[in-house]
């Protein structure tokens, strides 16, 4: 199926993944994980630990632990994702598809300037000329995100944990990718830079045309930045649907929960809260049923024993679209 | 793969130690016996390695020589692991001035050249095993007094520690009860290195005349009584050779194993 | 709850003798002055002032590397400050004998931000949850009834007791934590991020509880975070650590909710 003009850019169909267990046991990770991304478009996938939205991410980059299997279908521009081998690979990862770690002094060469590895890509995949012209293309890229003359030169543990997650995002926007892939930085950045790192994500993908796919485990933070939220739990998508239209009415218990477990600023000291009861599950705890089923406000037996069914905005039983 | 190496490693490890418990109440033949008439006589039905050139059957010097490097092993790493441990311990708890002390004292011992200690302890007390251990031993204490003081600070950095300190625990008490337990993986891993290390250094004082002394046999002295046979009876030589490597490398093998198992799940977030 | 309470819990102290010149007056629970740390040479704490009273809590927010967590370990006595003091009760805690400051440590607890660190891996957590008792006469007996008194206030089994910290999720590890806090009856808890490491849909819980202690115990509470939200919920007062330096302190109500200084207001547009 060739990509039209009308295509999403990315296309991800019933994603299932399996890891490693111990003892030789697999544990289904991802059960079923349905996305869609246009071009200019910025969709955030929000999840607590063991939601599953890391490994998409990684799955989309090809990126999987040795010993993962994965099912399913990722469209990326018409191109199947999954039937890649390393070689198909290559043309793609840094070049059409790029990704913005979590942790941005393990993602860049200490012994090299930060110029240099904004280079880098310019010049493996061949978009400049030459040299100098690459310089010249990471340096106004380095502008771009912020940092000068006197800071591209720098070497990354010079730098500030924010400005070398500039850097990062210089070197990812290098090649010009159609889709950028962002982890986004957790404790390695306060509040303030978080929100202005995803500013200028937005900046770029709005001035450039390319999608956005968020990683993040503040629905709070990315709600207000980006176009579309995909709320994941447990391996599964629980809601998903345009950013702005979510927030004000959250229709999932989970989203909602989530929502309302949050003080808010402003309200007080007695302000009432609203705990979520019990736990996140961990992997290999999860069970047939909706994950969320021992935690939900709603839960019924039928919630607890068949995984209710994602129809592209909403995967619960007691709730409809 | 990992597996194999740690069951081969435990297995060859475990034959040392039962040869040597063995060699204390049976032996072939009384390793000390001499019988001229056997004068080098090849392997064969009643002497399965042979004899050596005063007619001592080979194999049971073997099995002697398994228990001389038990013993060595034993005491030195013994020494080395205590007073190394309880320095680094020291210096991990008291830092400053203590620590400075402890580490530059350490450097020093490690850099004093071992075999120079071995020879002055020999002439101050003669030679022998006692002197081949109490060398070894002292020599192996800077290098655990390091390893220990650079774990241990690690684990007084850990929040469980702080959490201790403000529960109204004292340092000796925090290091008895947080610290020493979760250093015990290191230990044993560094134990059995340590271990093989003292097999071939008593070997190697054997050999030059500064370790065990005749009529005791340890496989360094099976070596040096060996060298000027090598033509005639080579197997003189191949024998403690190779039972020397066989130890050493099952001690290393175990010790690896060991890590591997201990260490991983232990590893501080 | 068990009846009696044994005698030796932390009572509020008689006048002090003389170990403290200090003028603060006796009511004051915690008080720092001119508090300022260096190290190798870098100023990373600067002249900070405040006092706590009985049942009053901070709230020290900031962003990574301003100095919360130095000051959270200069109030816990856990480091000698380079310049200024910290009075526990009035009285200078680092002016004291060794074995005197750790005579008070049952009054000031401490609850650390990572809840996978905070526990000896190795031990079972009921003898976690135990350890701060140590330092208190009391029968063993009259520890395990306490352990059992504090881990059903937090919400959690008596036999949690008996399990290992990987047995247990990060919400439950805080908690546990939180308990061993409570175990001697503080006056005051130090919580040094106490929610950042917790899953979304578990930090309301510990943050419940936290209030829900402040409610019941009348428990201090000096908690460093830098989730604006949270510290409008559990504190009374407010400090915008930036730098080393205090750039705006008072009611937490003001300061959150009309920031005077720019920074300040800068954080909280931040969240908008």
């Amino acid at each position: 199926m060739t990509a039209g003009p009308d295509a999403p850019l990315l296309d991800v169909s019933d994603l299932h993944v399996r890891l490693p267990g111990r003892g030789g046991a697999s544990l289904h990770a991802l059960r079923g994980v349905d996305l869609r991304l246009a071009r200019g478009e910025s969709l955030a996938l929000v999840g607590e630990s063991g939601s599953g939205k890391t490994l998409t991410a990684l799955a989309v980059m090809g990126l999987l632990p040795d010993g993962a299997e994965a099912g399913g279908r990722i469209a990326f521009d018409g191109r199947d994702l999954l039937a890649l081998d390393e070689d198909g690979w290559r043309g793609l990862r840094g070049r059409r598809i790029a990704m913005v770690f979590q942790e941005p002094l393990t993602a860049l060469n200490p012994l090299q300037r930060v110029l240099s590895q904004v280079m880098e890509p310019l010049l493996i995949h061949r978009l400049m000329p030459d040299r100098a012209a690459a310089r010249e293309r990471a340096t106004s890229l380095l502008a771009r995100v912020g940092l000068d003359d006197r800071q591209a030169r720098a070497h990354p543990h010079q730098l500030s944990g924010g400005q070398r997650q500039r850097a990062l995002i210089a070197m990812a926007i290098a090649a010009e990718p159609d889709l950028l892939i962002a982890d986004e930085p957790t404790t390695a950045l306060d509040a303030r830079l978080r929100v202005q790192m995803l500013d200028l994500l937005r900046e770029l993908v709005a001035e450039r045309g390319m999608g956005l796919l968020l990683i993040s485990h503040d629905l709070a933070l990315t709600a207000r930045r980006v176009d579309r939220l995909a709320i994941l739990y447990g391996g599964r998508v629980m809601e998903e649907g345009a950013a702005a239209g979510l927030l004000e009415h959250p229709r999932h218990p989970y989203t909602q929960a989530l929502w309302a477990a949050r003080p808010r600023l402003g309200a007080g000291r007695d302000q009432p809260l609203h705990p979520l009861k019990g736990n996140v599950p961990a992997l290999a705890q999860l069970g047939d049923g909706c994950p969320f089923a021992p935690r939900c406000p709603l839960a019924t037996t039928r919630c607890a024993a068949e995984p209710p069914r994602f129809d592209g905005r909403l995967a619960c039983w007691e709730v409809s679209s | 793969m990992k597996r194999a190496g740690f069951i081969a490693g435990a297995v060859l490890t475990a034959l040392l130690l039962l040869t040597a418990l063995l060699s204390l109440v049976w032996t072939p033949w009384p390793p000390e016996q001499i019988d001229m008439a056997r004068r080098l006589a090849p392997p064969g039905a009643a002497h399965w390695l042979g004899c050596d050139q005063l007619g001592r059957d080979v194999f049971s010097r073997l099995m002697a020589g398994a228990r001389s490097a038990w013993l060595v092993g034993i005491v030195a790493v013994g020494i080395g692991l205590i007073a190394g441990t309880a320095l680094g311990l020291l210096a991990a708890a008291r830092r400053g001035a203590v620590e400075a002390l402890v580490l530059r004292g350490a450097d020093l011992g490690h850099a004093f050249p071992a075999l120079l200690l071995a020879i002055l302890l020999a002439a101050a007390l003669g030679p022998g095993m006692t002197v081949a251990m109490a060398a070894i031993g002292l020599h192996a204490v800077p290098s655990f007094a390091r390893l220990v003081n650079g774990s241990a600070k690690s684990w007084w950095a850990r929040d469980f520690v702080l959490a201790a300190r403000v529960a109204g625990q004292g340092p000796w008490s925090i290091t008895w009860r947080h610290v020493l337990p979760q250093l015990l993986p290191l230990l044993i891993v560094q134990g059995t290195t340590s271990f093989a290390l003292a097999i071939l250094a008593e070997a190697g004082l054997s050999y030059l005349g500064l370790g065990t002394q005749p009529p005791q046999a340890s496989w360094g002295r099976l070596l040096a009584e060996a060298q000027t046979l090598m033509f005639e009876a080579p197997q003189l030589a191949l024998a403690p050779g190779v039972a020397i490597t066989l130890a050493v490398l099952g001690l290393n093998l175990l010790g690896d194993g060991l890590r591997d198992r201990l260490d991983p799940k232990e590893q501080p977030r | 709850m068990s009846a009696a309470q044994p005698s030796s819990f932390p009572t509020p102290p008689a006048s002090s003798p003389a170990t403290s010149t200090a003028t603060s007056t006796p009511t004051s629970l915690l008080r720092v002055e001119g508090l300022g740390q260096r190290y190798a040479g870098r100023t990373v704490l600067r002249d900070i002032d405040f006092t706590l009273s009985p049942g009053e809590s901070l709230g020290v927010i900031g962003e990574s590397g301003a100095g919360k967590s130095t000051l959270a370990r200069l109030v816990m006595a856990l480091e000698r400050p380079r310049f200024g003091r910290v009075l526990w009760d009035g009285r200078d805690v680092n002016a004291m004998p060794t074995r005197e400051r750790r005579a008070l440590r049952p009054r000031v607890q401490m609850v650390f931000q990572d809840p996978y660190g905070s526990l000896d891996p190795r031990w079972r957590v009921g003898r976690s949850v135990m350890e701060p008792l140590l330092a208190l006469s009391m029968s063993e007996l009259q520890r395990r009834e306490r352990v059992a008194e504090v881990l059903a206030a937090v919400g959690l089994e008596p036999d949690a007791a008996l399990r290992f910290p990987h047995q247990f999720s990060g919400g439950q590890r805080q908690r546990l934590a939180i308990a061993r806090a409570l175990s001697t009856r503080p006056r005051l808890i130090v919580a040094d991020e106490p929610l950042s490491a917790l899953d979304v849909s578990v930090q309301a819980q510990i943050l419940a509880l936290l209030r829900e202690l402040q409610r019941r115990d009348g428990i201090s509470l000096v908690v460093v975070s830098h989730d604006l939200p949270a510290v409008e919920v559990l504190c009374d007062r407010a400090l915008v650590l930036r730098g080393g330096e205090a750039v705006e302190q008072g009611p937490a109500a003001r300061v959150l909710g009309d920031p005077q200084h720019p920074y300040t207001q800068d954080l909280l547009a931040a969240l908008a």
